[in-house]
This record gives C-alpha cells, sequence and structure tokens, in this order.
C-alpha cells in the first residue's frame, strides 16, 4: 500500500545544494539590512560631526539672527512647540472620534468600507498636497494668514489618517468576549465603549498617536508651501502669532548655506536637536506600549 | 475521579429524596419560548424551538457541535443580535413579555439575566473592580455598599476565602479555575434571576469543575439556570431538565432522568451513549 517516494538517496543528494541556497539568501537579507544601517549611520556621524560643537545654552535660547555666532533656535523650537498644541488635541478628538464610530458604531457595509480604505488612501497622499490644501482652506479662504492655527490644522489634517488607522487598530484588538461580559451585565453601548474598550486600546492608540506627533513635527513641504519664514520674527505667545518651526529653520540654512557657509553647521545643529526630540517621543510611545500590554 | 463518582451519586440520592419530599411544588416558568426561529443569514440555525424553563431549576442543553445550544442560550438574552446577519422569528417570553420584541429593552433583560461564557473573561482590571464593575454601571457608586457586594457575590461563588486577600490584584493573574469562579461571581453582583452558561467548565480540570458543580447546585436554590455542556455525566449530575438539541431542532426536552434512563427518542440514546456527535 506504501509507496514510498522519497528516494533517500536523491535527497541526499540534493541536500547540499538547498543547503547552499539556503545560506545565499540568508546573506542577501542580512545584505540589504547592512546597507540601510551603514547609510543612516554615515548620515548621523556627519551629521553629528558637524553640528555638535554648535550646541550650547546660547543656541538653544537665543533668538534667530543673521550673524552666525549669535543665531539662536528658540523661536523654532517655541514655533514647533505651538504647533503640537494645536496638532494633539484635534487629531486626538477627531482621530479617535472617527476610529471609534467607525470601527465600534459604523455598520459594516459597503459605505464603512469604502470610507475606511479612503482613509489608509489619505495616509499615503503627499504631504506637499496637504500644503496646498491648508494654504487653500486656513491661510486664505478662513483667512488665518501663515500663523500657528493655520500650521498647526495642516499637520494635524496630515497626520489625521495615521491616528485613525492606528486608533482603530487598537480598536479592534480588543477581545470581543470583553465587551460581551460587559453587555452581558446590561451595560449600554456607550459604558462598554468607555469603561472596556477604551481601556483597553488606549496604549496603542496613544502610541499611533505618538508616532503621528513625530512624524508631524519633521513635516517641512507642508509648511514651505504655506509661505512659513524663517525671519527675524518674535517668539510666539499664542496659536494666532507667526512663525517658524525646526524643520524650517533647517530648511532655510541649509539653502542659505551658499551664501554664509556657516549656516551648514547650524543647520547640522538643529537636526541633532530635531532627532532627540524625536528620539524622545518614540521612547515615549515604546515605553507606554511595554507598559500597558496586556496579555488578554 | 473516585470522589467525582461518589459526588454524583450522592446529589442524585439528594434530589430523589428532595423529589420525594416536595414532589408538587409549583414553580414559576421564567422563560417560555415559542416557535422560536434563527436564521445566521442564509443559515436556518434554530428551527421550531418551543420549550419553558422554569426556576429554581437547573436546565441542561446537549448536543452535537454546531447544533444551535449556543446559539439557543444567546437569544435568551439576545446576545446573537451582536451578529449583525442574525433574523429571528416567534417569541419568547420572559415573566409574561415577548424579549423578542423590538421594544423590549435589551439592558433591562440582560440585567436581569446573568452569563458565564465558555471562556473565562474577567475584564483587565482587579479583582473587586470586575465584581464591582456590574453595580457600577447600574449607578451604584457608594463605596461601602460596592464593598458588601463584592464580599457578598465572591462568598455566593465560593471564592471569597481564596482570594479575600488579593482583591487589588489583576483578575488575570488568576488560574483558570478560579477566572470562571470570578466571572460566576461578577455575574452575581448584578443579582440577576437566571444565569445562563455556555459549557462553563469545558476549559477546567476536574477539580475546578467540581467546584463550579457544587457552585450550580447551591445557586439554583434562588436562581433558574440554564448550563450547556458537551458532558454527559454532567448534564446528568447537576440538571432537573435536559434538551437534546440537533441540527437546530430541540429532539426531545424532558426530566433529566427521563432523559438518560428511557429517552422517547432513538437518536437521544444514542447520543448520550455516544454512538454519534
Ligand atoms: N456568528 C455566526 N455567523 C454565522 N453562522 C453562525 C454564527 N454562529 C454560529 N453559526 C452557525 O450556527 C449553527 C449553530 O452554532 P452554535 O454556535 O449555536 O452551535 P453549538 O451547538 O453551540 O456548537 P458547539 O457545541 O460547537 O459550541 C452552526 O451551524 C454555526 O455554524
Ligand atoms: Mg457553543
Amino acid at each position: 500500500m506504501t509507496t514510498k517516494y522519497m528516494d533517500a538517496e536523491l535527497v541526499g543528494k540534493r541536500m547540499s545544494s538547498r543547503v547552499r541556497k539556503n545560506t545565499g539568501w540568508k546573506g542577501l537579507f542580512f545584505a540589504s539590512t547592512l546597507f540601510g544601517l551603514v547609510v543612516l549611520a554615515v548620515l548621523l556621524i556627519r551629521i553629528f560631526t558637524q553640528g555638535i560643537e554648535y550646541i550650547n545654552i546660547d543656541f538653544l535660547m537665543n533668538h534667530l539672527s543673521t550673524d552666525a555666532s549669535r543665531a539662536g533656535i528658540m523661536g523654532a523650537i517655541l514655533g514647533t512647540a505651538w504647533l503640537m498644541v494645536v496638532v494633539i488635541p484635534v487629531t486626538m478628538v477627531i482621530g479617535v472620534g472617527t476610529a471609534i464610530y467607525l470601527e465600534l458604531y459604523a455598520k459594516k457595509g459597503k459605505l464603512q468600507s469604502f470610507i475606511a480604505t479612503n482613509i489608509s488612501n489619505l495616509a499615503g497622499v503627499p504631504s506637499i498636497v496637504y500644503g496646498l490644501l491648508g494654504l487653500t482652506l486656513f491661510v486664505r479662504a478662513l483667512e488665518f494668514g501663515n500663523v500657528i492655527l493655520a500650521g498647526g490644522l495642516t499637520l494635524a489634517l496630515l497626520v489625521l489618517p495615521i491616528v485613525i488607522v492606528a486608533a482603530q487598530e487598537a480598536l479592534r484588538a480588543v477581545p470581543g468576549n470583553l465587551s460581551e461580559a460587559s453587555y452581558g451585565m446590561g451595560a449600554t453601548k456607550w459604558q462598554t465603549v468607555r469603561r472596556i474598550i477604551l481601556p483597553a486600546a488606549l496604549p496603542g492608540i496613544l502610541t499611533g498617536a505618538i508616532l503621528a506627533l513625530s512624524r508631524a513635527i519633521g513635516e517641512t513641504a507642508p509648511l514651505t508651501v504655506l509661505g512659513i519664514p524663517a525671519l527675524l520674527i518674535p517668539f510666539p505667545e499664542g496659536i494666532f502669532d507667526t512663525f517658524t518651526a525646526l524643520p524650517m529653520q533647517i530648511y532655510y540654512w541649509t539653502i542659505d548655506a551658499s551664501l554664509v557657509a556657516e549656516y551648514a553647521n547650524l543647520a547640522a545643529a538643529t537636526i541633532i536637536v530635531l532627532l532627540v526630540l524625536l528620539f524622545l517621543l518614540n521612547s515615549i510611545a515604546i515605553l507606554i506600549r511595554n507598559k500597558f500590554q496586556q496579555r488578554y | 475521579m473516585s470522589t467525582v463518582m461518589t459526588k454524583a451519586i450522592n446529589l442524585k440520592l439528594v434530589r430523589n429524596e428532595n423529589e420525594r419530599s416536595e414532589p408538587e411544588v409549583q414553580k414559576e416558568v421564567v422563560y417560555d419560548t415559542k416557535g422560536l426561529n434563527l436564521w445566521y443569514g442564509e443559515t436556518h440555525a434554530l428551527k421550531n424551538i418551543n420549550m419553558d424553563i422554569k426556576e429554581k431549576e437547573v436546565t441542561a442543553i446537549i448536543g452535537p457541535s454546531g447544533c444551535g445550544k449556543s446559539t439557543y442560550l444567546k437569544t435568551l438574552n439576545r446576545m446573537v443580535e451582536l451578529v449583525p446577519i442574525v433574523k429571528t422569528s416567534g417569541q419568547i417570553t420572559y415573566k409574561g413579555k415577548n424579549i423578542l420584541d423590538k421594544s423590549f429593552r435589551v439592558e433591562d433583560l440582560r440585567t436581569q439575566v446573568g452569563m458565564v461564557f465558555q471562556k473565562a473573561n474577567p475584564f483587565p482590571k482587579s479583582i473587586y473592580e470586575n465584581i464591582a464593575y456590574g453595580p457600577k454601571i447600574h449607578g451604584i457608586k457608594n463605596k461601602k455598599i460596592l464593598d458588601e457586594i463584592v464580599e457578598n457575590s465572591l462568598r455566593g461563588a465560593f471564592i471569597w476565602d481564596e482570594l479575600k486577600d488579593r482583591l487589588n490584584d489583576n483578575a488575570y493573574g488568576l488560574s483558570g479555575g478560579q477566572q470562571q469562579r470570578l466571572c460566576i461571581a461578577r455575574c452575581l453582583a448584578v443579582e440577576p434571576n437566571v444565569i445562563l452558561m455556555d459549557e462553563p467548565t469545558s476549559a477546567l480540570d476536574p477539580k475546578s469543575t467540581l467546584r463550579i458543580e457544587e457552585l450550580v447546585q447551591e445557586l439554583k436554590k434562588d436562581y433558574a439556570i440554564v448550563i450547556v455542556t458537551h458532558n454527559m455525566q454532567q448534564a446528568a449530575r447537576i440538571s432537573d431538565k435536559t434538551a437534546f438539541f440537533l441540527n437546530g431542532e430541540i429532539i426531545e426536552y424532558d426530566k433529566t432522568d427521563h432523559i438518560f434512563n428511557n429517552p422517547a427518542d432513538e437518536r437521544t440514546g444514542d447520543y448520550i451513549s455516544g454512538r454519534f456527535g
């Protein structure tokens, strides 16, 4: 009854070529990883050697100046901070609200999946397009001008799809048997959402939101479209003030390096500051994820 | 194993004595199901179900996998509605009102009808918060009252002594059997009239199973209990009535003794003796 298809001799003969192939592929994947790492390392080393000696209290605290030795980035830091003041509440409220509606309330059907698909698509739209949207809508139509509110709302729109998708995934990951237990005791939908689903999904939602935030902090293209200057303007004090932001500062110093060579070093120093900020944000995201990671 | 057997025999003796001493006590009908049909989309999962469930009794539902036991149980507290494609016809009266009527508020129903699931599903919260959840959603805020409810519910599920010193620990740190009894305690905290149990012991070891069976015997003094089980001995040990489901139909529904000793339908006998299913 049992025919033997596995010829031991043949199998043995093919074995060594299979093992060799296996090693080859592993090497290829390793090389790809290595390539990325090397490029990244070169970039970081270059920036750090160029910029690190320019970072000191004065550089961090001073106003902007055309004199490279006196120039500081406090204005840009404050501008970026104020942008976050706008971006965080807008993305959290609208983003999480949308995710809750789509994931927990909307009838699962064609319309719901159409909306969900398009939100994912929006996450892939080039950021400069959001810049154009912001320029048309906030700067011109609503006549905000190129102030923090306009910049913040533009960046909020830009990262909203990311927040929505991350929040949807976090909500979806909450096991259904938890909400069943809640409904089973006579809880309403809102009580179940508020007391069971949201707390369980919160770490995932926050992680997504912070990663989206770090994306917003580094964005330059939409801000250039809005016409954000890097001029000698006073420190911003509210959301209706004009402002500059860290990536804008980097951008202008880099293109002006052809006029004043030292600007290139200032740009490198600013990049370090921005990188440290991003690194901090990502660490917080990882901390939250590890601390609240639930075993269901 | 031998203790389980003696236990079973003891229970049986106790029940027989009870039957002899109080044979004519009229028990109130809690649930009356008439001509219930249920579809998941095109799948006709429940076909013309007629069944009444009485207070202070344990009603067991047995039958092969996929025959609609869980579906029927979840219809009794309208949990099936969480599946959007579900359609029902017929009626289920609970204390005189048709619960399938859209005007019947599910929240009211589920407050009076507790459910224990196959897989223990405590909330990722402390033991205390797990029990206090039900009372809290129904508006009880007073800490002293909540403390009392927590203690009474845990006592009711015979798990107070094990857990009283670790009320603030996360419920996920408990063993499977403890989690399941915690879930029963959580269900008691809402003071239901009926408890629906869907294979509550299928994931538990014999010892935990026995404790839950004892608990069921204790609880039936105050509650109507409907329990789905794949364990024939369990159904025989703990239930007063047994319904045999097959392919979405009730083949036989009668006193447990009848079902197990002289079933009217051949298929019931075959299933019980393990010839199929
Ligand atoms: N959510 C659902 N969507 C579609 N069909 C379903 C769904 N849940 C159950 N069914 C179908 O309904 C029928 C009855 O399922 P049910 O879960 O009630 O069986 P069961 O008797 O509890 O089985 P088991 O003993 O395996 O738990 C099955 O044919 C099943 O495939
Ligand atoms: Mg089932």
